[in-house]
C-alpha cells in the first residue's frame, strides 16, 4: 500500500510538470501557427517560456544550475514535447544537462546538444587535453551555443563542456528540415571538463538519447492517432463520412495498436531508467526495444496517417508532416532501430536461449 | 485529444516473483518425470488429468476465486505469472484452462449457490473440464445470430440446434453456451439469448471431431436433441446474454496466451544461431524480442488495470489484435533466420519440426476468440468512428 501511495504522489508530480509544458507547448507551439510562420519568429518565445519554466534544465541539479525534476517528470516533458512534435533543442539540452550532471559540471544558460549523438563515432581526448574528432547527426549543433561531450582520453572517459563556437559545424537538416549537424572537433579546448563516473560508457548515453527519441516518437504518434480520427469524422467522401468506411476504420484501429504498443515500449523504458541503480541487461533490454519498437511504429504509423488524410496531408500547409516526418527523423538519433537489433540480438544470443524466457520475465 | 489510451508501466509486485520460482521449479519437475516434453508443442497427450489435478494441488487454478469456493483469493498478477510460465513451457493445460480463466469467473457471476459450492471447488482441483459453446454452423463473428433453441418445458428447457468449432467439447464435462430463448426484437437484434450452464453427460448430446489442418481434433460438432437443461442452469438474465459477455472479454483478450503461442520457435531459434550470430540473426532476433517485451508490457499494463477492478475493453483489444498478428508471423520470420543457421546444428531438427507445426497453428490465431475483424471494430468504437 506505501508503495501504491508513493507511485500515486510521483504521477501528481509529472502531471504537473508535464502539464506546465503542454501548456507552454499550447500557447506557444500550436501546430498550425508554426506552420504559417515562414520566418520562425515562434522558436524565440518558445525557447524563452521554456527556460522561465525551468524545463530544458529538469535534469540539472539545483547546484549545477538546474531545476532538480525527478528523471520521471524530465521523462513526461518529453513526452509532451513529442505530442507537440516541438522543434526546438529542448530534449537535447535536457539531455545535455543530465550528461553534464554526471561529472558535477554546471550547465550553462542557453540551448546545448550532445555529441557523439550516433554509437559510432568517437572523440577523443588528446595529450594537451583538447578534443578531437567528429560527430555526425548532432542534433540542433547550429542552433546550440554549447555542446556537452562524452570524450575517450588514455585515462578513460571524461564529460566535457564545449562552446560551439570553437567546433567547425557543418550544417545539416533532418528529414523534418530540424538541424542535423555535422561537428568536427579539432584540438578543441572545452570549457570545462571532468572524468566520467567509473561505470559510465557511451551506450548509456546512446541508449539515454534513444529513450528520449522512443518517448517523442510514441508522443508523436498519440497526436497523429488524434488528427486522423479527427479529420476521418470530419471528411466526407461517397455521400459518408470516411469514418464510416470499415477499411478506413481498421486502418485507425491499427494505427491506435502501433501508438500503443510505441508509448507502452517507451514509458515501460522510461520507468526502468528513472528507477535503475545499475545498468544490466534487463536495462539494455528495456531501453534498446523503446527505441526498435518505436523506430518500427513511426514507419508503420506515419504511412496509415497519411493513408487516412489523403492529398490534403502531403501538402506544407497541413500540420500532419510536423508529427510524422519528426517520427520518421527522431528514428535515425542515437542509433537507429537496426543497430539495437543487432546489439539487442547478439546479447540474447550470448546470453542463451534458455536465458531468453528469464530476461523478458524479469521486466 | 481522443480518449487517451492508458498504458502505465505496470510492474509485477515481489511476490510474484516468488511464485514463478515455484511453478517453474514444479514444471521442470514434470518435465523431469516425463509428463510432456517442453520442446513438442504438437504432441498427442495434451489433455493430461493427472497434471491437471496436480496444478490444482499446488493452488494454481481458481487463484482468484473466494476460499468458499475452493479459491485462494490471489491476484491477476499472481495469476498471470502461472499462465505465461505454463504457456512459455508447453505444459498441457488444456483441461483446465478455459474453466480456470472463463468458465469459472462466468459461474462466479452468475450461477445459483449450490452449483457454485458443486462445481467452482472442482475447478480448483483441476478436476473438470469446460468448453464454450459459441458458434454455429451460421454464426460465427456474428454472435448474436445463434439459432440453436431453448424451448421452455417443465421444469427447465430443451436445446435442439448444433454449435460448432467447439475446443476440447470431446472431453469436457460442462460448456458453457448460449441459446436462442427468443427472437430479436427490432430495436435490438441482439436480444434473446440466454447463457446456459450444460453438463455434456446430458442425454441428447452428441460430440463429433473435426480434423484440423494441424493433424489434431480439438475442435467439434456438438448436437443438441431435445437435451434438457434444468431451470437452475440458466447463467443471468433470460434473453439477456448480450449484457454479460462484454466484460469477460478483458481477460479473456490480454492474456499471456494471446502472444505467446507460438513462442517456442524464438528459443529454439536463438538455440540455433549459437552465441556469436551474424549480423542478419542478430538483428532479426533483436527485432522479434523487442516486439515480444513490448507486448509482454502491455500485457501486463492490462492485467495490472484489471486488478485495480478497471475494464480496459479496448486496451484488451488491442493487445490481442497486435499480439496475436505478431504470434502469427513470428515463424515464418523464424523461419526467414533459420536458413542461415546450420543445418548441422544439434537442435536443428527440432526448429524444423516446431516450425512445420507453428506454421500450421498460425491461421487459427487471429480467428479464435475474436476474429482481427471484430478486434478491430471493437477498436474504431472505441476511438469514436462507429
Amino acid at each position: 500500500m506505501r508503495n501504491r501511495k508513493t507511485g500515486n504522489a510521483v504521477a501528481e508530480s509529472e502531471n504537473i510538470v508535464a502539464e506546465t509544458a503542454e501548456k507552454i507547448f499550447t500557447d506557444l507551439a500550436d501546430a498550425q501557427t508554426i506552420n504559417l510562420d515562414k520566418k520562425g519568429n515562434w522558436k524565440a518565445l518558445l525557447w524563452q517560456a521554456l527556460t522561465e519554466a525551468g524545463l530544458p534544465l529538469s535534469w540539472v541539479p539545483e547546484d549545477c544550475g538546474g531545476s532538480g525534476a525527478s528523471m520521471a517528470e524530465g521523462f513526461s516533458v518529453l513526452g509532451a514535447a513529442g505530442r507537440f512534435a516541438i522543434a526546438v533543442p529542448l530534449a537535447e539540452t535536457m539531455l545535455a544537462g543530465w550528461l553534464l550532471s554526471h561529472a558535477k559540471i554546471a550547465s550553462p544558460e542557453g540551448a546545448m546538444t550532445v555529441a557523439p549523438a550516433t554509437p559510432k563515432d568517437r572523440i577523443a581526448i588528446g595529450a594537451d587535453g583538447t578534443l578531437s574528432g567528429r560527430a555526425r547527426g548532432v542534433p540542433f549543433a547550429k542552433d546550440s551555443k554549447h555542446i556537452a561531450v562524452l570524450a575517450s582520453g588514455a585515462n578513460g572517459l571524461s564529460i566535457a563542456l564545449v562552446d560551439t563556437a570553437n567546433c567547425r559545424i557543418e550544417a545539416g537538416l533532418n528529414l523534418a528540415g530540424d538541424g542535423s549537424d555535422t561537428v568536427t572537433f579539432s584540438n578543441v579546448a572545452p570549457a570545462a571538463i571532468k572524468p566520467a563516473p567509473k561505470d559510465f560508457d557511451q551506450t548509456q548515453l546512446m541508449l539515454m538519447g534513444g529513450v528520449a527519441r522512443s518517448l517523442q516518437i510514441a508522443g508523436a504518434l498519440e497526436a497523429m492517432l488524434d488528427i486522423s480520427v479527427r479529420y476521418s469524422n470530419e471528411r466526407v467522401a461517397f455521400e459518408k463520412k470516411i469514418s464510416k468506411f470499415q477499411a478506413v476504420q481498421h486502418n485507425l484501429a491499427k494505427l491506435a495498436g502501433e501508438s500503443a504498443a510505441a508509448l507502452t515500449a517507451a514509458t515501460s523504458a522510461a520507468d526502468t531508467l528513472a528507477n535503475s541503480t545499475s545498468f544490466d541487461d534487463a536495462v539494455f533490454l528495456e531501453a534498446a526495444s523503446a527505441k526498435i519498437r518505436c523506430s518500427e511504429a513511426a514507419e508503420k504509423g506515419a504511412a496509415i496517417a497519411h493513408q487516412v488524410h489523403g492529398a490534403i496531408g502531403f501538402t506544407i500547409e497541413h500540420i500532419l508532416h510536423r508529427y510524422t516526418l519528426r517520427a520518421l527523423a527522431w528514428r535515425d538519433d542515437f542509433g537507429s532501430e537496426s543497430y539495437w537489433a543487432v546489439e539487442l540480438g547478439k546479447m540474447v544470443a550470448a546470453r542463451g536461449a534458455d536465458e531468453l524466457w528469464p530476461l523478458v520475465a524479469s521486466r | 485529444m481522443t480518449a487517451a489510451l492508458r498504458f502505465d508501466p505496470i510492474r509485477l509486485p515481489p511476490e510474484c516473483e516468488k511464485l514463478r520460482q515455484e511453478v517453474r521449479a514444479f514444471l521442470a519437475e514434470e518435465i523431469a518425470a516425463g509428463t510432456f516434453d517442453p520442446h513438442k508443442p504438437n504432441r498427442e497427450d495434451a489433455d493430461a488429468p493427472e497434471f491437471s489435478r496436480r496444478v490444482g494441488e499446488r493452488g494454481w487454478l481458481g487463484m482468484t476465486w473466494p476460499k468458499k469456493y475452493g479459491g485462494h483469493e490471489r491476484t491477476f498478477l499472481e495469476r498471470y505469472v502461472v499462465t505465461e510460465e505454463m504457456r512459455v513451457a508447453n505444459a498441457p493445460t488444456r483441461r483446465f484452462f478455459v474453466a480456470d480463466r472463463q468458465s469459472g469467473p462466468v459461474l462466479l457471476k452468475y450461477a445459483p449457490e449450490h452449483i457454485k459450492m458443486d462445481i467452482l471447488p472442482r475447478i480448483c482441483r483441476g478436476e473438470v473440464c469446460f468448453a464454450i459453446g459459441m458458434s454455429e454452423p451460421n454464426s460465427g463473428s456474428d454472435l448474436f445470430a445463434a439459432k440453436t433453441k431453448a424451448t421452455k418445458t417443465d421444469g427447465g428447457w430443451l436445446i435442439n440446434g448444433s454449435k460448432i468449432w467447439t475446443s476440447s467439447a470431446h472431453i469436457a464435462d460442462y460448456m458453457i453456451a448460449i441459446f436462442r430463448t427468443s427472437p430479436p426484437t427490432k430495436e435490438n437484434r441482439r436480444h434473446g439469448l440466454t447463457q446456459f450452464l450444460v453438463d455434456m453427460k446430458t442425454p441428447g448430446i452428441k460430440v463429433n471431431p473435426i480434423g484440423q489442418i494441424t493433424g489434431q481434433f480439438e475442435f467439434n460438432e456438438v448436437v443438441f436433441t431435445d437435451a434438457f437443461m434444468p431451470d437452475d442452469h440458466v447463467l443471468g438474465e433470460i434473453d439477456g446474454a448480450w449484457k454479460q459477455a462484454t466484460s469477460e472479454l478483458a481477460y479473456e483478450r490480454s492474456g499471456p496466451e494471446r502472444f505467446l503461442e507460438t513462442y517456442y520457435v524464438l528459443t529454439e531459434l536463438v538455440r540455433a544461431v549459437g552465441s556469436k550470430p551474424d549480423t542478419r540473426s542478430a538483428e532479426g532476433i533483436g527485432r522479434l524480442v523487442a516486439q515480444l517485451h513490448t507486448m509482454r508490457r502491455m500485457s501486463v499494463s492490462v492485467a495490472g488495470m484489471l486488478q485495480a477492478g478497471k475494464e480496459p475493453v479496448v486496451e484488451a483489444s488491442i493487445v490481442k489484435d497486435i499480439g496475436t498478428v505478431w504470434e502469427q508471423q513470428l515463424p515464418h520470420r523464424v523461419r526467414d533466420l533459420a536458413a542461415f543457421v546450420d543445418a548441422d546444428a544439434s537442435n536443428h531438427e527440432t526448429l524444423e519440426n516446431q516450425l512445420s507445426f507453428a506454421i500450421k497453428t498460425a491461421p487459427k490465431l487471429t480467428i479464435q476468440g475474436g476474429t482481427t475483424e471484430v478486434l478491430r471494430g471493437i477498436i474504431a468504437r472505441g476511438l469514436g468512428l462507429r
